[in-house]
């Protein structure tokens, strides 16, 4: 039997393919076993009801959503919404937001002013940004623990100039928490912008002056407009881990001034709830996802290219 | 004292600039230069000593974690980068097929979830499956860490292949190389840099990563970052100060190689 040159071609691709996907089956399984397949565990558990020593009884059960917004008061029975978990949501929400706002307001200029030194040192000031975001997290935090603890170098020396005669307290606060997340996320915010800033054709600055704009109009009229997607790019990186942030209120916000991350894990310790913690990690997945839905639409809709 | 007019000056920026490199650097040097401190006080100076480097040194937990982190490292990465290497391979320099875009998606999605989900989720999974086995060895977390680490090798990985043509594989074909010897001889040393630049991010993200290690660990199997966690709720010593020392150090070094390589490649 004579096959046609097409035919043969045909069987050369359709081996291409298979053999590609052979090579990339372990980097897929890898991810599927021991990365994002899990999470489809956490949406089953999320309709379980919940065991007496953690895990789970196998019975179908909504329980676990319904006691993410409400609480079914346990002698008469009547229901009301979940003040401590809507409470816990809105303030990872708020702090998330302010964590970007003022990455923002912190990362624009670094960003600008590295964009506009020569370009032989644009390289170095770079690097001086990425040293720390490639040091380790936890390690970033005990260092701003360092810092503002009531014994801390802040504290110490304010009373040694005599400014303050008792430490003002500023661990242990959402105060803290908005601190540590500013510091651990600038950089995310930097780097994005600074790709944007640097592809800013200044001639369009130059026209704007030439035709009267203030500074200030040339700000906020010619150059945030056509960063936008890297200040759009910038905030989505900031905002999601800091939504979703564990370790720095863990260690600068204490017991008390929990995130969305920490209210998580409780309830896979001492509430021992596992539904309940199941069905809060799918609502956070789900506000991530809505976030970057958000971000791709935007990014479409600017129609740039970018990082 | 008016400066001349540039376009490109926005007033107040430098400053703010300035502000964000020092203070993002304070913390960190404040924190190294206690490291350093005589006394037991990690924000009053009593004087130069490597008292806390030697009781750190002295410390088996710390020494412990310390082997145990490296040896998770550099196992995860490695498995990370070869499992990325073959990935991007099969995924780039090829006419778009069916399911190309649904690797690239995968492949990146460890991204895109929140760690403290992740941790979650491995936590229940891993749960199970050590009952089912019986085994609770470091393989759970080597293979947890390997899965987070192939999206960051896989990025500079194909980012490299990206960068190459078929030409020279074609060429060494064309000389009666097998499929293997053009690999060995032609596209693996062309794709060095990408690989090793790769592996160096795996295992950075690998020896920092908290989250997902508090959450599948078994008893006894503290990282240097998880036992430094679990020492942070109590009193303090400058101990920790020079663990997170060295730390940083070994930190800081990866990532310069990184930054030089990078800047190579860049010029050449």
């Amino acid at each position: 039997m004579t096959i046609s040159a097409a035919e043969a071609s045909e069987q050369v691709r359709r081996k291409d393919i298979r053999d590609r996907w052979l090579l990339s089956a372990p980097a897929l399984i890898l991810i599927a076993v021991a990365g994002v397949g899990p999470l489809l565990i956490v949406v089953l558990y999320s309709f379980l009801a919940p065991g007496n020593y953690g895990d789970v009884k196998w019975q179908f059960s909504t329980d676990a959503w319904f006691s993410v917004l409400f609480t079914r008061d346990i002698f008469d029975d009547t229901l009301s919404i979940a003040d401590a978990h809507l409470s816990i949501f809105w303030r990872s929400i708020k702090l998330a937001i302010a964590t970007t706002g003022l990455c923002v307001a912190f990362g624009f200029p670094t960003a600008y002013f590295i964009a506009t030194r020569p370009s032989h040192n644009r390289q170095i000031w770079l690097f001086l940004i990425t040293i720390p975001f490639w040091t380790n997290m936890l390690i970033r935090a005990f260092a701003i623990q360092e810092v503002i603890r009531n014994e801390g170098i802040v504290n110490t020396l304010l009373m040694k100039l005599g400014l303050i005669a008792a430490p003002i307290p500023m661990m242990f606060s959402d105060f803290a928490i908005l601190l540590g997340m500013t510091y651990v996320f600038l950089p995310l915010m930097v780097l994005p912008l600074y790709a944007s800033i640097e592809k800013l054709d200044f001639r369009l600055i130059e026209a704007a002056y030439d035709l009267y704009a203030s500074r200030w109009n040339v700000l906020f009229r010619v150059i945030v407009p056509l960063v936008k997607p890297g200040l759009i790019a910038g905030a989505i990186l900031v905002f999601i881990p800091a939504l979703s942030s564990y370790v720095i209120p863990r260690v600068l916000g204490g017991g008390k001034n929990l995130m969305i991350g920490n209210l998580i894990e409780l309830q896979f310790g001492q509430g021992r709830n596992w539904p309940l913690g199941a069905s809060l990690s799918v609502t956070l997945v789900i506000i991530v996802l809505v976030a970057m839905l958000y971000y791709v639409k935007n990014a479409s809709k600017s129609g740039g290219a970018h990082g | 004292m008016a400066k001349p007019f540039s376009v490109r000056r926005v007033p107040g920026f430098s400053t703010i600039a300035m502000i964000c490199f020092i203070g993002l650097y304070l913390p960190i040097v404040t924190l190294v230069i206690y490291a350093f401190n005589a006394g037991t006080s990690i924000a009053i100076w009593e004087g130069f000593s490597l008292r806390w480097f030697q009781s750190a040194w002295n410390n088996a937990q710390v020494i412990d974690a310390s082997i145990r982190s490296l040896q998770i490292a550099v196992t995860a990465s490695v498995v990370a980068t070869v499992v990325a290497t073959m990935a991007a391979i099969a995924t780039t320099r090829t006419v778009q097929y069916r399911g190309l875009t649904f690797k690239y998606a995968f492949i990146n999605l460890p991204l895109l979830v929140p760690e403290i989900v992740t941790a979650v989720a491995l936590l229940i999974f891993f749960s199970r499956v050590k009952v089912w086995t019986g085994y609770s060895g470091l393989g759970y977390l080597i293979a947890a860490h390997a899965a987070f680490c192939v999206p960051f090798a896989y990025l500079p990985i194909r980012a490299r292949l990206e960068s190459m043509d078929l030409t020279l594989e074609r060429a060494a074909a064309d000389l009666y190389a097998t499929p293997f010897q053009a690999f060995r001889y032609v596209t693996l040393p062309l794709l060095w840099p990408g690989v090793l630049a790769g592996f160096m991010l795996g295992f950075v993200i690998s020896l920092d990563d908290v989250v997902i290690t508090e959450f599948v660990k078994s008893g006894g199997q503290d990282t240097l970052p998880t036992y430094m966690l679990g020492q942070l709720r109590r009193v303090v010593t400058p101990e920790m100060n020079a663990i997170s020392t060295v730390f940083l150090l070994l930190s800081f070094a990866i990532v310069t190689i990184f930054f030089f390589l990078s800047r190579t490649e860049k010029t050449s």
